[in-house]
């Protein structure tokens, strides 16, 4: 399966022709350039998975191709970094998810970009983001992948930053970067941990599960945990980073500055899921030998989601809404992850966690690409500049109900089928957590349906020129869309990407099901009740005003955020750095300058460029050499 | 003995006319007395024995070389100018160091010389053996060199004219004087 | 030092040492002094002469059989004619540049 290679190298070589010579394409050729290379690449990746599925199977079980390792950089007797392409279930499923999405945005970027200017850099950058995520999952070897892993973090900031005339579209693009770059340092160190103890980087040895290669780490003990303890947690945290898991999750909101294909791209579907996929992909060395840590990633997730959606009520933003439900569903991922065990029914959390990603990119991608028709037809993201777009919009408004549907869990949307196996396996693991996670459930089904509701029903807004449906290249993805996001679940998961790789056959665990559902129909009634048909604008309780009011400021993380850099970073120990900066280290170079200074002015006269008395120095010191050797 | 008194008769003249040479204040003078040193150093060749180099001493420096500084001094001397010396503590110190060095390589010459006083006769050098040697290859022949020289005086004659033709350019910017 | 200048064999060899010795340093004394570049040229002439003197004098007295030393003070005179013939043209171009031939104008070298 070498043609594999060709999907990672046609984006490139679309970012590169676009990059060098787009300001000489029109919008028109650079757009087709950008979309016909993706459409290669997807149409490779549904051939490669199709393949991949029904032919590698041995035993009832998966096997790892390695079509192409290159040793590229020798780092010692047994370190080396390989670059090279790596198929199982897991990077295949992401190869199919990544290319679908990309090639749907690309395509419905033909309609939302354009005219605008920089419409080529645009296609550029999205080309150089498919190419790093496509290169991201397909590493053999974590080193490489942590190239792609900066790779994606540069070309998100590009991307975020698109409209970079505007302040906060560069600000939002700076936060994203510094802050998963802040978290990426972490997972650097954990890369560089692991791989002193282990002596590979390489997943296959990784994730074989055997315990000689963890002996050395295992048995080294740091401040009270395993130096593989301290690596895999290093390496969540950068996946964390990635993934906007609390407290790192403030890049996510604001990365909403960009364009909303963007978005859809970046923030649904691909980059923010990074780091599930990192997880899923050490998911061995996880469950096997740092289950505290998996134990610690399951509560972060927990945390994270439930905090993310109480936000997602009281934002007004519509991307934003939808930005803090991409941060809940990525909590689901991870709790799903966090619960699971490694093999037969007790891996159903790692399944779950997959085949939440797959059906969350699809119907988060839908979402995201509707809010953007909206925005496109009524030129605001605030939810109060909209209403009854349902008559307006017909397309936008039913592939939107159906995401929202999907996302709630109402069946037979996909999203039904992923998150009730994810409630499934998080009561089998804690029923605490599962009545956790089941109201965080029905949290979504309910700022979903008043998003929904905000939008398509209720009064009509007065705008400044006639709404109108999106032109055909936005219909199509949102058409497209919708499929997966209605037959998603039907798909077999359970027999193609599992934990140990052997088939599972999904069993329903009705009890959970119809308790999900129930909460979630209650949520979308209650929403309905209160935003359908709205004759006096929603009050909030009393008792719940002051918690309205932080949930609405996203509970003063950022602030806490800001006191931490501003107060004590840069007042406190910058300054005294700066201090140091300034008097010690630039005041030894000034004391250089002044002495070079000093002592130039008076051997100055030295460079009289009067020959004469050149000759007289060198005669003289002749002479003196002389008068030393002959006397001396 | 003959030889002995011309040989301090040529030695008082070169003594005399250098200094005299480099302290007059007439550049023409100074020239001649050049010439008067470049003629009898010319005598000293020929009292060694070395005719053929008594003949190109004369010819090129005393011929050649000095109508080339006679010509010169007239094209950029203004008549009746004397030429300055530098100020007074500049030949202080210049004085100093030459009689300095003077004193001490004379110290060295004296101790080192003294035991070669054998002059072993005057056999001079054909201009056969002169001839063979500057256009011969072997050891101790010197056809590269003469090649070399002529190149050299070929460079230097086509460097001469180069530099000091007039440019049309020259001609109309005003000089730095004018400044 | 009376039988060091004059002795039975004729004149020693530090007899001449001494008188272009003396030409040396006469010839760098100008160089130092004199701010005329034509007298400077001068002064390199009698530099240039006295080293002359040296190698035929040696060529004599030391190794009277050979004749290198006599070469190498043809060879010098050559080049003293070439160096003459560069130096008159470049000072006749100073002069036509700043109106005199003094070294003073050449300070341009300076950095």
């Amino acid at each position: 399966m070498e043609y594999t290679l060709m999907i990672l190298l046609l984006p490139l070589v679309s970012f590169v022709l676009l990059g060098l010579s787009g300001n000489k394409l029109s919008h028109k050729t650079s757009g087709m350039i950008g979309t016909g290379s993706l459409l290669m690449v997807a149409l490779l990746s549904f051939y490669a998975a199709g393949e991949y599925f029904t032919t590698q199977k041995v035993d009832a079980i998966f096997q790892t191709l390695v079509p192409l390792n290159v040793p590229w950089l020798n780092m010692g007797a047994n370190l080396h970094i390989d670059m090279g392409i790596l198929l199982d279930p897991l990077s295949v499923m992401m190869l199919v998810v990544i290319s679908t999405v990309s090639l749907m945005v690309h395509i419905y970027s033909l309609g939302y970009m354009k005219g605008e200017k920089g419409f080529q850099r645009y296609y550029a950058f999205l080309s150089l983001f498919t190419f790093s995520m496509l290169g991201l999952v397909l590493s053999t070897n974590i080193f490489q992948m942590y190239i792609f892993w900066e790779l994606v973090g540069v070309s998100s900031y590009l991307l975020i930053g698109f409209y970079y005339t505007k302040p906060s579209a560069v600000a939002a693009a700076k936060k994203a970067f510094i802050v998963t770059r802040f978290a990426d340092m972490f997972f650097l160190i954990g890369i560089l941990v692991l791989s002193y103890y282990t002596q590979t980087f390489d997943f296959g040895t990784l994730t074989s599960g055997n315990g000689a290669v963890f002996q050395q780490a295992i048995s080294t003990q740091f401040l009270g945990a395993s130096a593989l303890v301290w690596a895999m947690a290093l390496i969540f945290i950068g996946g964390a980073g990635k993934s906007a898991m609390f407290p790192l999750h403030i890049w996510l909101p604001d990365a909403m500055e960009g364009p909303t294909p963007v978005s859809a791209l970046i923030h649904a579907a691909t980059m923010v899921v990074a780091g599930v996929y990192l997880v899923a992909r050490l998911f061995p060395v996880y469950v096997l030998f740092t289950p505290q840590v998996l134990e610690g990633i399951a509560y972060v997730g927990a945390f994270t989601s439930m905090f993310a959606a109480v936000i997602a009520i009281v934002q007004t933003d519509i991307k934003r809404v939808l930005a803090f439900s991409t941060i809940s569903q990525i909590g689901f991922m991870m709790v799903a992850l966090g619960v699971s065990k490694f093999d037969g029914h007790e891996g159903l959390g790692y399944m779950a966690s997959l085949f939440h990603l797959f059906t969350h990119a699809m119907f988060k991608a839908l979402l995201f690409l509707g809010a953007g028709s909206v925005i496109h037809a009524v030129h605001s993201n605030e939810m109060e500049n909209m209403g009854g777009l349902r008559k307006k919009m017909p397309i936008t408004h039913l592939t939107f109900l159906t995401a929202c549907l999907a996302i709630a869990g109402i069946p037979p949307f996909s999203g039904f089928f992923s998150k009730d196996e994810i409630l499934s396996a998080t009561y089998q693991y804690n029923t605490g957590l599962g009545i956790w996670m089941t109201l965080v459930a029905g949290l979504t089904a309910f700022y979903m349906f008043r998003l929904y509701y905000s939008i398509f029903w209720g009064k009509e807004k007065q705008h400044a020129h006639p709404l109108h449906e999106s032109p055909k290249s936005m219909t199509f993805p949102l058409i497209f869309l919708a499929i997966p996001t209605l037959l998603g679940g039907f798909i077999p998961f359970g027999q193609l990407v599992t934990a140990d790789r052997a088939p599972y056959t999904i069993h329903m665990d009705w009890l959970v099901a119809v308790i999900s559902v129930v909460v979630a129909l209650e949520a979308i009634f209650i929403a309905s009740k209160l935003y359908q048909h709205p004759k006096k604008p929603a009050t909030v309780p009393s008792g719940l005003k002051g918690f309205h009011k932080a949930a609405s400021h996203r509970f003063y993380v950022d602030e806490v955020y800001l006191f931490v850099t501003k107060k004590i970073l840069f007042n406190g120990i910058s300054r005294a750095f700066a201090w140091f900066d300034r008097h010690v280290v630039d005041g030894f170079i000034n004391g250089l300058a002044t002495a070079t200074d000093w002592f130039s002015i008076r051997i100055r006269g030295f460079q009289s460029g009067e020959i004469a008395w050149y000759a007289w120095v060198f005669l003289f010191g002749t002479l003196l050499i002389t008068v030393l050797i002959l006397f001396i | 003995m003959t030889e002995q008194i011309i040989f301090y008769l040529l030695a008082i003249v070169v003594t005399v006319f250098s200094i005299l040479a480099v302290t007059s204040k007439r550049i023409v003078r100074s020239a001649t007395y050049l010439l008067f040193v470049l003629l009898a150093t010319a005598g000293l060749y020929m009292l060694l024995g070395y005719y053929f180099l008594f003949a190109v001493q004369v010819s090129v420096y005393a011929g050649g070389i000095m109508v080339l500084f006679i010509m010169a001094i007239f094209l950029t001397h203004k008549p009746g100018n004397n030429v300055s010396i530098k100020q007074g503590w500049r030949v202080r110190l210049s004085l100093l160091l030459s009689v300095a060095g003077l004193l001490l390589c004379g110290e060295i010459i004296l101790n080192n010389t003294i035991g070669i006083v054998r002059f072993a006769g005057k056999e001079e050098p054909t201009m056969q053996q002169i001839g063979t040697a500057m256009l011969g290859t072997g050891k101790q022949q010197y056809l590269l060199s003469f090649e070399m020289m002529s190149i050299l005086l070929l460079a230097c004659i086509v460097g001469a004219i180069l530099i000091a033709r007039k440019t049309k350019t020259e001609k109309n910017e005003p000089n730095e004087t004018e400044l | 030092m009376g039988e060091l200048l004059i002795n039975n064999t004729g004149v020693p060899v530090l007899a001449y040492q001494l008188v272009s010795l003396i030409m040396f340093f006469a010839g760098i004394y100008g160089f130092f002094t004199r701010r005329n570049l034509m007298m400077i040229l001068i002064s390199v002439e009698l530099i240039l002469n006295a080293a002359d003197i040296n190698f035929a004098v040696f060529n004599r007295y030391l190794y009277p059989g050979e004749m290198e030393g006599m070469f190498f003070a043809l060879f010098t005179i050559a080049i003293a004619a070439c160096e003459t013939a560069v130096a008159i043209a470049i000072i006749i171009n100073v002069y036509r540049n700043f109106g005199n031939a003094e070294v003073d104008n050449l300070k341009k070298m300076k950095g």
